[in-house]
């Protein structure tokens, strides 16, 4: 690997001056050892093209800020090492997210009004009593439920996912997960009819067409097929049980 | 400027990760109208990147039975080498287990107690009692008697922030994230709110408030290498030190976490020591009992990073690439135990350094972490020198950690000084109501729009932002560090000096047109340097040794002289800060013996 020039085809566009169109810029840099997306990425903004705009937080894979797409492929460019890559890198900002500038795209406002949309909050009617101790929980169900809540919402799976690429109004394997999270949770006194209206739906767990695209590229490697399936599930038979009693 | 792009609302609070969304909830809750302004979503901030764990003593567990808040106190005030204010201590202690109950009724997932018998690494037998099955689990941490630390495996910030961020939902409080403050509103008395950039569009607005808080995290990304995320740039404090009234706490108490990895410098958690985990030297010889015969690598953070290093400097380290390094090794916790409660860490090591951390040691050094320094506030959060103006966590000085912060008091200050200066946001906006001076906000808008103008003429000077930058980054890696000394500190604040007179000069490469980076860069340095001077200076003029302030000229704690806080003033137009003192409050536990640190470091190290 040593001595390797690399290649980086970067998108470029920026909404301020919209009579430049969007265009794809080469740069090249020496690899160094260890390299990421993260280092090479700064090191072309610091020395070559300081207007240069991508998103990074963490940088420890943890905070979901820098899913791109790379090679064609949604993945984390801070956990993403030059070392596993070709000579020759192409980056491009992640679909379905409206665009900031470059590499940078609106996840928050995004994943914020899924988060209102699915009610993505602990429903309950007891109040929290200050001076009692807290109520138990088996270890297993809290293990269970911090699987599913270690989603960092980076996106890869909605960019990577069809269904979102076609319809802007399909929640994606990130919310049907949050869902799953939720159900599982005995302190969500929300009934399975009340999930019903939100994923039952085209829009909600009937809109996957099962290409797993999400399972597959999912950074935290949470088995979203598996939390599809169990919410789909669980619609199922909340429909049979209204189609018998109607 | 334009009247209508004005944002009025009755709380303003500036950072959104745990301590800016505690204190919005507390004040929505109460009825006001709240902004949350962020650089990033607030899933994003570096809060999420804790992973060990909170401190509140529960007493759940066999190694916390009899814990109560008496004894954290005790841990707080040792830990802090008695540098903390003992009344906000106490009031942090007796609140701590009520945050960690609430945090559960809002939908944590806090690992649970399991009932039975086990064996600890170092051979203790212990037994969790069926009595307690269920109960919040807690794990040990340095620098504590009793096993303390609630967690949720080790990704523990991340799921408070998720939590944390669903009842901000819930209660529709606006976030307005990619915004940055980038100066506070102010007339010397009261402080009325914050000028801020949007980052979509690189356009200013003005936003008014009749209460702002500051909770805008550190500052660790000024030095070069520092386990922050890449937002941690002291933003906040800097625009508090800028209005000449607004004093920084002691803001040469750095704080160096044992285990960053090499060379990444990302943490991985003292849950990793505290579960059991111990350091390694060059000769795979487990070190730290030589220095610390009792407390060993759980010792407090301070203590651990100087014996470290201080091992390394005796020629003990690994070599590498990028310098010599320690080992940190949890191999014998077993994969149970690994891929459950230190899960995390487990894929950093994957991602990070290819290596699985079930078979292989992992390279560790001290870094970089945290500051104890930061906005001062009376223990109400209310900052000195300006009314209406609040700061909590990180970014502010409360002064809950003094010269060293223990693991596991950083999530839990966060959301205890959240609810507690929360409460005093919301009774202050209660009481008020909203008036501002029309001229003051269009002078204070008029300033920022003319230095933004300066900076995209690109007419004057012919500095580069970023080589000022690394070379400030540099100049506190080297010589601010842990082992410090007179000259080592002098140089420091001579190079910051001279840093900061040709950050006047800054002159963009690229347009600096719209949420351009360059301009951001440019926008925050000199607020950097200021902030970097006043650690420096502060670290020059405090000529004795406590907690994470350890200068090898004057290698004892020194009551007689400094038992008192660094405040540092920045008046307009000057050079450097100025530097003032007041008196540490002492309420219960009079200065004594840490329990651990106690063995000197040899000279000529």
């Amino acid at each position: 690997m040593a001595d390797r020039l690399l290649t980086f085809s970067v998108f470029r566009y920026n909404p301020i001056t919209p009579e430049i169109p969007p265009r794809m810029q080469e740069y090249q840099l020496e690899e160094t050892m260890g390299m990421s997306l993260f280092i090479a990425l700064n090191r072309l903004r610091e020395e070559m093209d300081p207007s240069l705009m991508f998103d990074f937080v963490c940088r420890a894979a943890i905070c979901g800020s820098c899913a791109m797409l790379i090679n064609g492929r949604p993945g984390l460019a801070c956990k993403t090492l030059t070392q596993d890559m070709p000579d020759r890198i192409t980056v491009m900002p992640l679909p379905v997210f409206k665009l900031v500038g470059d590499l940078s795209v609106d996840t928050g406002v995004w994943f914020r009004h899924l988060n209102v949309r699915t009610e993505a909050w602990i429903h309950t009617d007891k109040v929290f009593n200050p001076k009692s101790i807290e109520a138990r929980m088996d270890n297993p169900t809290a293990q269970a439920i911090y699987d599913a809540e270690r989603c960092i919402e980076c996106g890869c799976c909605i960019g990577a996912c069809a269904t979102a690429n076609m319809r802007a109004d399909f929640m994606g394997a990130a919310f049907l997960n949050r869902i799953a999270r939720f159900m599982i949770d005995p302190r969500d006194e929300r009934p399975t009819a009340k999930y019903f209206d939100v994923v039952g739906t085209d829009e909600g767990v009937f809109g996957c067409i099962g290409l797993m695209a999400c399972d597959d590229l999912c950074p935290m490697e949470i088995p979203l097929q598996g939390q599809l399936a169990f919410v789909r599930r669980k619609m199922a038979q909340m429909a049979l049980k209204c189609k018998k009693s109607a | 400027m334009n009247w209508s792009d004005a944002h009025i609302s009755d709380v303003l609070v500036i950072g959104a990760g745990l301590a800016g969304e505690r204190v919005a909830i507390e004040a929505a809750m109460n009825g006001h109208r709240v902004t949350i302004l962020s650089l990033v979503p607030p899933r994003r901030s570096h809060s999420t990147a804790a992973q060990g764990g909170m401190q509140a003593a529960l007493g759940n567990v066999a190694m916390g039975y009899g814990d109560n808040p008496d004894i954290h106190f005790e841990d707080t005030v040792k830990g802090s080498d008695w540098g903390c204010d003992q009344e906000v201590a106490r009031l942090f202690c007796e609140l701590a287990p009520v945050a960690v109950r609430q945090l559960s009724h809002w939908g944590v997932p806090w690992s649970r107690v399991v009932p039975g018998k086990r064996t600890l690494p170092d051979g203790v037998d212990i037994e969790d009692l069926q009595e307690k099955a269920g109960l919040i689990a807690q794990r040990q941490f340095g620098g504590t008697a009793k096993w303390r630390t609630c967690f949720a495996s080790d990704g523990t910030g991340h799921v408070l922030q998720y939590a944390m961020d669903s009842v901000v939902i819930k209660l529709g409080v606006a976030v307005h994230d990619r915004c940055e403050a980038i100066s506070l509103i102010h007339n010397g008395d009261t402080c009325f709110g914050a000028v801020t950039m949007d980052l979509r569009t690189g356009e200013i607005r003005p936003y008014l408030a009749k209460a702002t808080v500051i909770a805008t995290g550190g500052y660790g990304r000024m030095y070069g290498v520092s386990t922050n995320a890449v937002i941690n740039e002291g933003t906040g404090m800097a625009i508090a030190l800028d209005t000449g009234v607004v004093p920084l706490g002691n803001m040469e108490a750095v704080q160096f976490h044992p285990t960053g990895i090499v060379p990444a410098a990302i943490l991985v958690t003292e849950g990793c020591r505290g579960d059991g985990g111990i350091l390694l030297d060059k000769n795979l010889h487990r070190f730290m009992p030589d220095y610390e015969p009792v407390k060993k690598e759980i010792a407090s953070r301070d203590v651990v990073s100087r014996w470290m290093l201080h091992h390394i400097r005796q020629g003990f380290g690994v070599d590498s690439p990028y310098g010599p390094h320690l080992w940190l090794d949890i191999r014998h916790l077993g994969p149970g135990h690994i891929c459950t409660n230190l899960r995390e860490v487990h894929t950093i090591c994957q991602n990070f350094l290819g290596i699985d951390c079930v078979e292989a040691l992992i390279p560790v050094r001290p870094t970089q972490h945290y500051s104890m320094g930061g906005v001062r506030t009376n223990k109400h959060g209310e900052a000195y020198g300006l009314k209406a103006l609040f700061a909590a966590g990180e970014a502010a000085c409360w002064d809950l950690h003094g010269f060293n912060r223990l693991g596991g008091n950083s999530l839990a200050e966060t959301i205890v000084a959240g609810m507690a200066v929360g409460e005093r946001v919301a009774d202050f906006a209660g009481e008020q109501s909203l008036i501002f001076p029309f001229s003051l906000v269009e002078e204070a808008m008029a300033a920022q729009a003319q230095r933004l103008a300066d900076l995209r003429s690109r007419k004057n000077g012919a500095e580069d932002v970023f080589v000022l930058r690394r070379r400030m980054e540099e100049t506190l890696l080297n010589n601010v560090g842990i082992f410090r000394t007179g000259a080592d500190l002098q140089e420091a604040v001579t190079t910051l000096q001279g840093l900061y007179e040709r950050a006047q000069h800054l002159r963009l490469r690229s347009s600096g047109l719209g949420p351009n980076p360059e301009l951001l860069a440019a926008l925050r340095l000199p607020g950097m340097l200021r902030l970097a001077l006043c650690i420096s200076f502060g670290a020059l003029q405090r000529t004795e040794s406590r907690g994470s302030h350890y200068r090898e000229d004057y290698p004892r704690r020194d009551d007689d002289h400094w038992l008192k806080r660094t405040l540092a003033y920045w008046k307009p137009g000057d050079p450097m800060p100025d530097l003032q003192h007041e008196p540490v409050n002492i309420t219960e536990l009079p200065p004594g013996s840490r329990g651990y640190g106690e063995m000197p470091i040899e000279a000529g190290d």
